[in-house]
């Protein structure tokens, strides 16, 4: 399109129509732009009407009278008050624990499974990989009060390791899946001429499939991630003890308590639960994107 | 070129005996390997996806104490849990309401994705990584904190919403008080939220059009209303209908925008299947019956299913 714009902006009088072409693709720029930055208003105004709560003190939240969208007298006492808090910083330290065994888990038993899915023809394999990704589909609401009852039963309720227990079933079926899909598209020369070479399966994986395939291991590393850190469904069904709840459940069930609702550090709370996952995904959006559309695009 | 590369860490560890005799070795091997890998991953889909998916069928014909199965008047023995569902006044409300805020909010979400992502596509390249770094963050913050954000915003005394309504002189509304009002504030968030995630799915999609067949239109005198309509559309088909029916599954299962901005009120009436079954199974203890009621879901969710399933192995083979 910009080709074809830059030739119609050498030539703009050599016919008639080019330039009520090119006055038509002005336009459409303007508006796009123009929609592109009301959209962009709209999309970003919770989390920075967010900041600007979690920046004023409780006195300036409660004056109803003036404009709610400035800050008066900036503070950062409520984010002080929070990481100082030692139930706060348990919030932190629990969906830290939890999300890195189930990261770790996830890749391990993903990476496998999507190795001998995509190179080892085996009985069932294709109807294996299918299952994949239908249990990719099954959401975390239709199985959350069997799994209850089974959490329950291993005595697992009320703590972290009942998390890492049932976290898989977020994360393991997609990340298996976009693996079975980068580990396909790995020239099958590459594993003859290692087979050639006298390489064992595991050598095979480890020293040609994960170097090759690290962009995928990267972008379903950051689902992973994303996906444990946001878990909301067990956490709330499984926890009810403040010491073991992990940030989501935290900052929504401990700080929103009673009739008073401290919105100054609600809002804190929240945004500082949010950075990690925020963080990552402006350091790698890339990966992050690749993994979104993985889904629907390989495999 | 990458083979060779590759070879030379592998050659040491290769064992001394011939070629021939390790390929054999390995060949018969290789579906033992294979099924020791896959191992943890069929223990988690068994142990923890199928298992309990009829663990919960089953506990859904329980009576309330677990002693044994509900008795039921004018369905079959044990389906007394649905039977009690289907003669509730609030079951049917919490049906209703879940498939008017899935349907709506997933079209809703399909729209405005569709008209970023074209936006987006309009732009000269070198701008489209920073705007759509910057329209993606609804979806990258965990949605539960962003709701708390978006109740803050709607809340009745110092919304914010409404102070800025009232500087354009529109009335203050009752966003999560009043029925109808509170389950579009719902669906707002939903879409807020969603609406990126689309956005980034077409934008993949309109890039891999090949841009000759816009010439070509061009060439027939195609006016852009007919581009988008015989050219755009029909080349997207597919992907529409993955993340529409993808995101049909999701949104129908949705909990925690519910459970975060009203909590199912005002009266029940902005539950959602997810949110009721939490209520009836956990927070009120019948866990049957809240089995019972995320059952529901289940129909609904294994079409949506079937067709994404077809839509992503037709894509595959187009791609081959």
């Amino acid at each position: 399109m910009s080709a074809t714009a830059a030739a119609n902006r050498d030539m703009p009088s050599l016919y008639g129509k080019a330039g009520s072409l090119r006055s038509e693709r002005r336009w459409a720029l303007i508006w796009a732009y123009i929609s592109l930055i009301f959209s962009a208003i709209i999309l970003l105004t919770p989390p920075v009407y967010m900041l600007i709560t979690s920046l004023k003190t409780s006195a300036e939240i409660a004056d109803q009278k003036g404009n709610p969208w400035i800050v008066r007298n900036p503070t950062l006492d409520n984010y002080w008050e929070l990481i100082t808090n030692s139930l706060f910083q348990g919030f932190f330290i629990n969906s830290v624990i939890v999300t890195v065994v189930v990261v770790a888990l996830t890749m391990v038993i993903s990476i496998l499974a999507a190795f001998a899915l995509a190179r080892m023809r085996f009985w069932g394999s294709q109807v294996l990989a299918t299952g994949v990704f239908l249990t990719y589909l099954v959401p975390d609401t239709l199985l959350f009060i069997p799994l209850y009852q089974i959490v329950g039963g291993l005595g697992l309720l009320n703590s972290i390791w009942g998390l890492v227990l049932v976290y898989p079933t977020l994360t393991v079926p997609f990340c298996t899946w976009i693996m079975i899909g980068y580990f396909a598209s790995i020239p099958k020369e590459l594993d003859e001429a290692a087979l050639i070479d006298g390489a064992t399966w595991p050598q095979m994986l480890l020293k040609i499939f994960v170097p090759v395939a690290l962009p995928g291991i990267i972008a379903a590393t950051i689902f992973a991630f994303t996906v444990s850190w946001a878990a909301f469904v067990y956490p709330t069904a499984f926890i009810t003890t403040p010491d073991q709840m992990p940030l989501t459940i935290g900052v929504v069930s401990q700080l929103v308590r009673g009739d008073v609702f401290v919105w100054g550090q609600i809002t804190a709370g929240a945004l500082l639960a949010a950075l990690p996952p925020v963080i990552v995904y402006a350091f790698l959006m890339d990966y992050y994107i690749a993994g979104l559309t993985a889904g629907a695009t390989k495999g | 070129m990458a083979a060779d590369a590759s070879t030379a860490p592998i050659m040491p560890s290769a064992p001394n005996s011939g070629r021939a005799s390790s390929l054999q070795r390995l060949a018969r091997r290789r579906s033992t390997i294979a099924v020791l890998m896959t191992t943890p991953l069929l223990v988690v889909l068994i142990g923890l996806v199928a298992y309990p998916a009829g663990y919960g069928i089953y506990l859904s014909t329980l009576n309330r104490r677990m002693t044994g199965f509900m008795e039921a008047e004018w369905l079959p023995h044990g389906l007394g849990n649905f039977e009690i569902l289907f003669e509730s006044e609030t079951f049917w409300a919490v049906a209703w309401q879940s498939c008017i805020f899935a349907i709506t909010a997933v079209i809703l979400k399909a729209l405005v994705g569709f008209w970023l992502a074209h936006m987006l596509h309009h732009i000269p390249s070198k701008g489209q990584r920073k705007w759509r770094g910057m329209l993606l963050v609804p979806w990258v913050i965990p949605p539960a904190l962003s709701t708390l954000g978006w109740w803050w915003m709607f809340d009745p005394a110092y919304s914010s919403i409404n102070w800025l309504f009232q500087v354009f002189g529109i009335p203050a509304v009752p966003w999560l008080g009043e029925k109808w009002w509170a389950r579009l504030s719902i669906i707002i968030v939903n879409v807020w939220y969603g609406a990126p995630f689309f956005m980034i799915m077409y934008l993949a999609a309109l890039k891999s059009v090949p841009e000759q067949l816009y010439e070509a239109a061009a060439i027939d005198g195609a006016t852009s209303w007919q581009r988008l309509r015989y050219v755009t559309l029909p080349m997207m088909a597919n992907i529409i209908s993955i993340t529409v029916l993808f995101s049909l599954i999701v949104t129908f299962a949705n909990y925690d925008i519910v459970r975060v901005l009203t909590n199912g009120g005002p009266r029940d009436l902005t539950h959602v299947f997810a949110s009721y079954a939490f209520q009836v199974g956990i927070l009120s203890g019948n866990i049957p019956r809240g089995a019972a009621v995320s059952l529901f879901m289940f129909p609904i969710l294994a079409i949506c299913a079937f067709f994404v399933l077809r839509g992503v192995t037709r894509r595959n083979k187009e791609q081959m």
